[in-house]
This record gives structure tokens, C-alpha cells and sequence, in this order.
């Protein structure tokens, strides 16, 4: 039998922009088992939500990832207007629908970036995250913030987008589309990065399903499964085509993610030509009372958000199930039999999220 | 800043921060803010490091790997907290997790606030480290000069 040895991974790590530990057991080069070690970014941000009132624990929910920041702000103000049994009026399900769907792109071409970073692909990175800054340019204009952006409420929204500016940002996303056809020939084309996607790091559709893969993980392992297909916001009103593919490696989960830019560009039209008129948000009286669930896809996969109150003004509970904690086992059900040089590489393709996972 | 005269390298460190001022960082290092301009390098090695950037604050299980890249990295040093959480715990402050800022465990030198910090003011405030870099280096080289 050849050496076992065990190769301590993170928590610092020049590939990974947040801190996760995993041990590496080894034979030789090959990874036998990897246990992770989590619990470096837990700040215990649910149990907040008894010291802060529930209109200000949005900007809490807002920070549990400073990447899908909007989405966990609107997952929690869902759940709170089921609570409070509350209709948001139509131009706030749309304006939602967008900033979701911006949120996407920026997330999505993020993780572009650190792909190309983790193999190696330096000019690659820079070429998304240059692509990625005329997305937060957008919503610097539309909210003020470049990461965080706080025009959630319950109820609706705090800010408009007029309709000049909605125009302007749809030339800017025709425009990014023009610039992403570039990159897509070379994530999917160039033979050097397929040589280090192709055939690495498969799970099977029946692991997929068993392990509770979610997102493009999911997707890319041929399941067809998008919680936008639900309709919260505006997505009723919405055509689009659940993406996936069936070959079940890296370059399948590069090939999907790559492929929902698109869509999500396609779904900023829809919904821009559509956008009803009218008010931003609807009052809400008294304090909540009840339990309420809500569902939505984010860049990573689905995310669940429980609330329930106990007619104070301080929640009893809050609890987020995040995609990247779903997604964790899948991963590691990848590492096993892969080349140590390719840990960073499959770690990436997850797009991985400890922050949220951890809260 | 009258002059840059070495190229100081920089470690970030996620502490708990919820990635805002995480990517914030990152985006400092590509072609639009650029901090390469200044000679400034994103190094994965402490020992190779001048500068270190944290975000986030210090939660029970992060502390002892903060002080302990802090500790393996050479003098001279300068320690940076960049975000608000960073400075002092921030939003998450009251959370059963967390201890508090940076400065709980390592000595700060440079704060810059935000929720996110923005990319400007973290270029300011690197920009404000090399300043205090270039100070320890010269205490440095008279502590030196005494005992020789
Ligand atoms: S300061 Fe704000 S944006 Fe930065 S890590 Fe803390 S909560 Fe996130």
C-alpha cells in the first residue's frame, strides 16, 4: 500500500478568498478522504435577530454574504411579508426581479474570475473582474452601494429606478453581452482551459440527487431544478429556460454558469419592457406573528429563509439554509480519488460561500 | 505619501467579515483601482508579507490563526483593518461569536471604515500604512545602529 500522509488545506490559502479547512488524507498524489473543519467566519448572526427589532435585523439579513447581500435582504422580507400577509405591489416584484438577476451576473462572473485565477489563467480573472465592476457601477447608480446595497424593506423597496436609467442599463447589459461572447470562446473553447476542466471532478446524477447537490452544481449534473420556475417576484411573468447539462464535470458547471449570464441578461429585457408603474411599497402595521417560509434561487442554488414571531417586535427565529452548505458534501464526494493539485480547483467549481454557510 | 520606495506585499485575511469588504479587497488588486501601481502584490505567504489586511472581526475560532500569521510575518509590519467589522465587531458586534475588532488580539495601526469599505478608502488606507511601514523601518535601522 502506498504512504498515507495528511496535508492540512486553509484556513489561509492563496486560492481561497475566505477561510475553510480541510484535511487532505493522501496516497501519494491521490486524495483518499478529505475532512473539512468549518466554523472560521460563524458569528452567530440568526440569534441576532432577538436583540434587533425586525425592521432593522434586514440590514443584518443583508450581511450574512456580501455577495448575494440583496438576495438574503429579500429572502428575509419575504418570509416577513407572509408573516404579515402582505401583497408588495408589482413595480417592487419587478425592481427585485432585476437588482436579482444584476446580482446574479456580478456573482456569477466573480466566480469566473477566481476560476481563471485558480488555474492559473491571471489575464483571464481580470478581464471578469473588469466586466464584473461595470455591473456594481449599475448598482452604484441605481442604490448607492457597490456591494451592499439596503433597499429592502418589508413591504417593498426603498429606491426606484426610473425609467431612463432602466433604458441606459439595458444598453450597458447589451453591451456586457457583447463582451462575455469574448470570454465565453475562451472558457469553453481554449484547449488549455478545457485541459483542466474536462473530465474533472464528476458527480453523477444519482449522486447529485442523493447528496443534495443544489444551483449549477445541481444543473450541470443534468437535473432540471430552478427555484425561479416558482414564481416568486416577478418571475411568473417571465420566460426562461431552466439551464443544465449532462456532463457532470467542471467544464459542464463553468459551461452553466457561463449560460445564465446570458439568461439573466435576457431576463433584465424581459422584465424592464414589462415594469408596471405605480408605488414602491405598501405599509405594514403592528408587530409580526406567525411562521412563514421562503424560497429563492440564488447565484449559488437555493436558499430557504424561516422566520417565526411571536407578536413582538423581536423575531423568535430565523434560520437560513444556504445552497454552499448543501453543495459542501457533493464537493467532497468530488475530492475523493482527485489529484492534490486539483483540490483548489474543485473546491472553486462549488462557488463556494462560507460566509453565508457559516453566518 | 512623498515617495514609495519598496515594494511592500500584502496578506489579506478573511477574519468573519460576510465577504462584502472580502471581494471589496480583491477588486482593489484588478485593473480598475490597481493597486499593483504601487508596487503593492496579493501574496498567500506571511513570511513574504509587509502588510496585513483584515477584514471581519475575531471570533473564537479565527483568533488563534490571526495572531499566528501575524506572528510569522517579519518586522517590520503594519496591520490594516478595513471595514467597520474589522475596527470593532460592527453590525455583528452583539453576537454571541464574536469577540471584537482587530485590535482585540493584534495591534492595529490603520483603520478604515465602511460597510463595505470601499475600494477608494482601502487604497487610502494601505496607502496610509506605507507611510507607518516606512516609520518602523526607520526606528528599525536606528535600534540597529545603537547596538552595533
Ligand atoms: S464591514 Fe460590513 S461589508 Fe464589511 S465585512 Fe463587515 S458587515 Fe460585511
Amino acid at each position: 500500500m502506498a504512504n498515507r500522509s495528511v496535508v492540512p488545506f486553509g484556513p489561509q490559502h492563496p486560492v481561497l478568498p475566505e477561510p475553510i479547512h480541510l484535511d487532505l488524507v493522501l496516497e501519494d498524489e491521490k486524495v483518499v478522504e478529505a475532512v473539512p473543519k468549518i466554523g472560521y467566519v460563524h458569528r452567530g448572526l440568526e440569534k441576532l435577530v432577538q436583540k434587533r427589532d425586525f425592521n432593522d435585523f434586514v440590514y443584518i439579513a443583508e450581511r450574512t454574504c456580501g455577495i448575494c447581500s440583496f438576495m438574503h435582504g429579500m429572502g428575509y422580507v419575504e418570509a416577513m411579508e407572509r408573516i404579515f400577509n402582505v401583497d408588495i405591489p408589482g413595480r417592487a416584484k419587478y425592481l427585485r426581479t432585476i437588482w436579482c438577476e444584476m446580482s446574479r451576473i456580478h456573482s456569477h462572473l466573480l466566480w469566473l474570475g477566481l476560476l481563471a485565477d485558480g488555474f492559473g489563467f491571471e489575464a483571464l480573472f481580470y478581464q471578469c473582474w473588469r466586466m464584473r465592476e461595470q455591473v456594481l457601477d449599475m448598482f452604484e447608480e441605481a442604490t448607492g452601494g457597490r456591494v451592499i446595497f439596503s433597499v429592502n424593506k418589508i413591504g417593498g423597496v426603498l429606491k426606484d429606478m426610473p425609467a431612463e436609467m432602466l433604458d441606459k442599463f439595458v444598453k450597458n447589459f447589451n453591451y456586457l453581452e457583447l463582451q462575455l461572447k469574448d470570454i465565453t470562446e475562451v472558457f469553453l473553447k481554449d484547449y488549455t482551459v478545457e485541459s483542466r476542466l474536462r473530465g474533472v471532478g464528476i458527480l453523477s446524477k444519482e449522486d447529485a440527487i442523493t447528496l443534495g447537490a443544489a444551483g449549477p452544481m445541481m444543473r450541470a449534473s443534468g437535473i432540471k431544478i430552478d427555484t425561479r420556475s416558482l414564481g416568486y417576484a416577478a418571475y411568473e411573468d417571465i420566460d426562461f429556460e431552466i439551464i443544465t447539462s449532462n456532463e457532470c464535470d467542471s467544464y459542464a458547471r463553468c459551461e452553466v454558469r457561463i449560460k445564465e449570464i446570458f439568461q439573466s441578461i435576457d431576463i433584465i429585457r424581459q422584465a424592464v419592457s414589462k415594469i408596471p408603474d405605480g408605488e414602491l411599497s405598501v405599509a405594514i402595521k403592528g408587530n409580526p406573528n406567525g411562521e412563514a417560509f421562503a424560497r429563492m434561487e440564488q447565484p449559488r442554488g437555493e436558499a430557504i429563509y424561516y422566520c417565526r414571531a411571536n407578536g413582538t417586535k423581536f423575531l423568535e427565529r430565523m434560520r437560513i439554509r444556504t445552497p454552499t452548505f448543501t453543495n459542501l458534501t457533493p464537493m467532497l464526494h468530488t475530492l475523493k480519488g482527485a489529484e492534490l493539485a486539483d483540490v483548489p480547483l474543485l473546491i472553486l467549481t462549488i462557488d463556494p460561500c462560507i460566509s453565508c454557510t457559516e453566518r | 505619501m512623498a515617495k514609495v520606495a519598496k515594494s511592500p506585499w500584502l496578506l489579506h485575511y478573511d477574519g468573519s467579515s460576510c465577504n462584502g469588504c472580502d471581494i471589496e479587497v480583491l477588486a482593489c488588486l484588478t485593473p480598475i483601482y490597481d493597486v499593483e501601481r504601487f508596487g503593492i502584490i496579493n501574496t498567500g505567504n506571511p513570511k513574504h508579507a509587509d502588510i496585513l489586511l483584515i477584514t471581519g472581526g475575531i471570533n473564537t475560532q479565527n483568533k488563534a490563526v490571526v495572531e499566528q500569521l501575524y506572528s510569522q510575518m517579519p518586522d517590520p509590519k503594519v496591520v490594516c483593518a478595513v471595514g467597520i467589522c474589522a475596527c470593532n465587531g460592527g453590525v455583528f458586534k452583539d453576537c454571541y461569536n464574536i469577540i471584537g475588532g482587530v485590535d482585540n488580539v493584534i495591534p492595529v495601526d490603520v483603520y478604515v471604515p465602511g460597510c463595505a469599505a470601499r475600494p477608494n478608502a482601502i487604497i487610502d488606507g494601505v496607502v496610509k500604512a506605507l507611510g507607518v511601514l516606512e516609520e518602523k523601518r526607520e526606528k528599525m535601522k536606528a535600534e540597529r545602529g545603537k547596538t552595533n
